[in-house]
C-alpha cells in the first residue's frame, strides 16, 4: 500500500444517480485500495461507465457519497448539509483523476505532443520545457517516441489511445479511470493498448477499467467487480469470479462473453 | 489486348493473371467537340465584349483614370475599409456572445438572444439604418436634442462623427446576428467528448472554450465569416441611408452630380470594391489553411498507414 491521506482512494457509498426518471445507478457500494486494479464487467446499460464518470465528476451524483482519496467529489460538506462544488472547485478535484475514453478525444487540431502538454502547461501552470520533456518521457513510455509531432489523424486507433494515455498521466494523477479503452479499436490494435495499461498497473498506479477484455481483467486486475442493472452483484478476486461465479446473473453474463 | 489470348491459355486453371499490369492502355483520348465549340464561342464574346469597351464612349476610360487615385474617391475607400472593419469585429464579438447566451441554461439570456437575432436578422439593414439615422429624433435626450432629422446631414462639419458611429453600430447590430448563427453552427460541429476530455484534464470553461472549443469551431466559423466580410464591405455602400455621405460609394456619386458622368465613376467604384473583395478571398484562403490544421492532410490518413502496416509486417 502507498501512503496517503485516507484508507482508500474510492470509497462509494450507495451512490445513486438517474437521468429523469430512469435510475441507473441504485446504490453502488465499493472501495478501491492504493495502488489496486480494479475491472468492472457487466452488460451494457448496467450504469458501469455512468459510475466511472461519477468518479471524476463529469455526472453529477443524486444519492450516497462517493469520496476519492478521501475527498468528497462534487460537494463540501458542512454540518450535516451538501453544498455543490463551484465550477473551479471541481476541476481542483478532477486534475487528480486520469480519464481515458472509449473514443480516445484526442484533440485533433494539436500533435500528440502538444495534446500531452497542454494540461500541464496550462492548467497546472508548468514551464515549457519541463512539459515538452515530460510530455516526450511519456509518449516514449507508451512507444510513440516517432509519433510525437503526428496530428491524431495521422495515427491508428491504437497510436491514439496510447497517446490519450499519456495525455492523461501528464498530469500526474493518483487515480487512473479507463472507460472501455479497446472497444473502440480493431482487434489487432487491442494488444498493443493493453501492454500500456498492463505496465502501467505493474508501475503501481490505481486504476478502474471497464472492459469487456476478461483475459486482461484475469492477468491485470486484483478485483473484478460484476454489476447489472445499476448494482453491483459480485466483487472478488478475477480467477474466483471469472471461474466460480455465485450469482446467478454473473453467470449468465459470462457464459455470453467467455 | 490480342496478347490477353496468350496469357490466359487453357492450361491455366490460377485465375492469377500477374502480367496484366504490363499492358500499357493506348487508346486514343475521347474527344469532346462541344466542349471546345463552347469554349472558344464564349472566349470570342468576352473577347468582343472587352474590344467593344474599350472603345464604347460612355464607358469614357479617360474620366475614369482621372478619377481613380482621386482624393475624395481615396478618403471614400478609407472611410469604406473602417466602416468594415470596425462593424465585422464588433458583429464577431457580440456574435460569440450571442451564441454563447442561446446556449445558456439561463431562459432569460436564451430568449433575450433569440429575440435579438429574431429582430436584427428579420429587418432588412437599409431600413435598420434608416432608423439609426433618426436615432436622435427618437431619442432626443441623448443627441443634444437636434430637432429635425434633415438637419442633421446639411451640417457634417459638426455630426460627421457621430454619424460614423451610427453607421459603425447599425451595421454592426444587424451583423452580430448573423454571426450569431454562425458561431453558433461552429460550436455545435465540435463533438462533446472534446469538452469532456478538457474537464477531465482539470479545464475550466473559459480555458476549454479557448484552447480547444474555438479553435476547433473556427475551422467551421471562418468560410462563412469570409463571407460576411466581403458582403459587408458591399453593404457599407447602403450608410447613405443614416445618412453618412463620405463612403467610397457616395463620393463617386458626388462628383458625377457634379462632372455628369456617372458611368466612369460607377466602375471606379466597382474597381475598388473588387481590389478589396479580392484582397480579402486571399486572406480567408490563408486562414483556411491555417485552422484546417490536423485536418488538412486527413486524405493521407489511410496511405501513411497502409505505408506503415507493410512496414511492420
Amino acid at each position: 500500500m502507498m501512503n496517503s491521506n485516507s484508507e482508500f482512494m474510492v470509497d462509494a457509498q450507495g451512490v445513486r444517480k438517474s437521468f429523469g426518471a430512469h435510475e441507473v445507478l441504485k446504490g453502488i457500494t465499493l472501495t478501491v485500495a492504493h495502488g489496486e486494479v480494479m475491472c468492472l464487467v457487466g452488460p451494457s446499460g448496467s450504469g458501469k461507465s455512468t459510475f466511472l464518470r461519477c468518479i471524476n465528476h463529469l455526472e453529477v451524483v443524486n444519492g450516497g457519497r462517493l469520496l476519492v482519496d478521501g475527498d468528497l467529489i462534487g460537494y463540501r460538506e458542512r454540518g450535516d448539509t451538501l453544498f455543490e462544488l463551484k465550477a473551479s472547485e471541481a476541476s481542483l478535484q478532477r486534475r487528480g483523476i486520469g480519464m481515458v475514453f472509449q473514443k480516445f478525444n484526442l484533440f485533433p487540431h494539436l500533435t500528440a505532443l502538444e495534446n500531452v502538454i497542454e494540461a500541464p502547461i496550462r492548467v497546472k501552470k508548468l514551464a515549457k520545457d519541463v512539459a515538452v520533456a515530460r510530455g516526450k518521457e511519456l509518449l516514449t513510455r507508451v512507444g510513440l517516441e516517432a509519433k510525437f509531432d503526428a496530428y491524431p489523424a495521422h495515427l491508428s486507433g491504437g497510436q491514439q489511445q496510447r497517446v490519450a494515455i499519456a495525455r492523461a498521466l501528464a498530469m500526474d494523477p493518483k487515480l487512473m479511470l479507463f472507460d472501455e479503452p479497446t472497444s473502440a479499436l480493431d482487434p489487432e490494435l487491442v494488444g498493443e493498448v493493453l501492454d500500456v495499461m498492463r505496465e502501467l498497473a505493474q508501475s503501481g498506479m490505481t486504476m478502474i477499467v471497464v472492459t469487456h477484455e476478461m483475459g486482461f481483467a484475469r492477468e491485470v486486475a486484483d478485483s473484478l467487480v460484476f454489476m447489472d442493472d445499476g448494482l453491483v452483484i459480485e466483487t472478488g478476486k478475477p480467477a474466483d469470479v471469472l471461474l466460480n461465479p455465485t450469482h446467478e446473473r454473473t453467470k449468465a453474463f459470462l457464459s455470453k462473453v467467455l | 489486348m490480342q496478347n490477353s489470348d496468350q496469357n490466359a491459355g487453357p492450361g491455366d486453371t490460377s485465375g492469377l493473371r500477374s502480367d496484366i499490369s504490363a499492358d500499357v492502355i493506348r487508346a486514343t483520348a475521347l474527344r469532346h467537340p462541344w466542349r471546345n465549340l463552347i469554349s472558344v464561342a464564349l472566349l470570342v464574346f468576352l473577347g468582343a465584349f472587352l474590344y467593344d469597351a474599350s472603345h464604347r464612349e460612355i464607358y469614357d476610360w479617360p474620366t475614369y483614370k482621372q478619377y481613380l487615385f482621386n482624393d475624395r474617391v481615396l478618403s471614400g475607400v478609407v472611410v469604406t475599409l473602417e466602416l468594415t472593419a470596425y462593424a465585422m469585429v464588433i458583429a464577431i464579438l457580440l456574435g460569440i456572445v450571442l451564441a454563447v447566451m442561446r446556449q445558456s441554461p439561463n431562459p432569460v439570456l436564451k430568449s433575450l438572444a433569440w429575440s435579438f437575432i429574431w429582430f436584427f436578422r428579420g429587418t432588412p439593414v437599409y431600413v435598420q439604418l434608416v432608423f439609426w439615422g433618426l436615432l436622435s429624433t427618437v431619442y432626443p435626450s441623448i443627441t443634444f436634442g437636434i430637432p429635425h432629422v434633415g438637419n442633421i446631414a446639411t451640417i457634417p462639419s459638426i455630426n460627421n462623427l457621430s454619424l460614423f458611429v451610427l453607421a459603425v453600430i447599425g451595421l454592426a447590430l444587424n451583423e452580430a446576428a448573423y454571426m450569431a448563427e454562425i458561431v453558433r453552427a461552429g460550436l455545435l460541429s465540435v463533438d462533446r467528448g472534446q469538452e469532456e476530455a478538457a474537464k477531465a484534464l482539470g479545464m475550466g470553461w473559459g480555458l476549454s472554450m479557448r484552447r480547444i472549443i474555438i479553435p476547433q469551431a473556427m475551422r467551421i466559423i471562418i468560410p462563412p465569416t469570409g463571407n460576411e466580410v466581403i458582403s459587408m464591405l458591399k453593404t457599407t455602400s447602403l450608410v447613405t441611408a443614416i445618412p453618412l455621405t463620405i463612403d467610397l460609394y457616395m463620393a463617386t456619386r458626388d462628383i458625377s452630380a457634379n462632372t455628369y458622368k456617372p458611368v466612369p465613376l460607377l466602375l471606379v467604384a466597382s474597381t475598388w470594391y473588387l481590389v478589396f473583395t479580392s484582397v480579402l478571398m486571399v486572406l480567408q484562403y490563408f486562414l483556411e489553411k491555417r485552422f484546417a490544421r490536423g485536418y488538412a492532410q486527413m486524405g493521407l490518413e489511410a496511405n501513411s498507414l497502409a505505408l506503415e502496416g507493410q512496414g511492420g509486417g
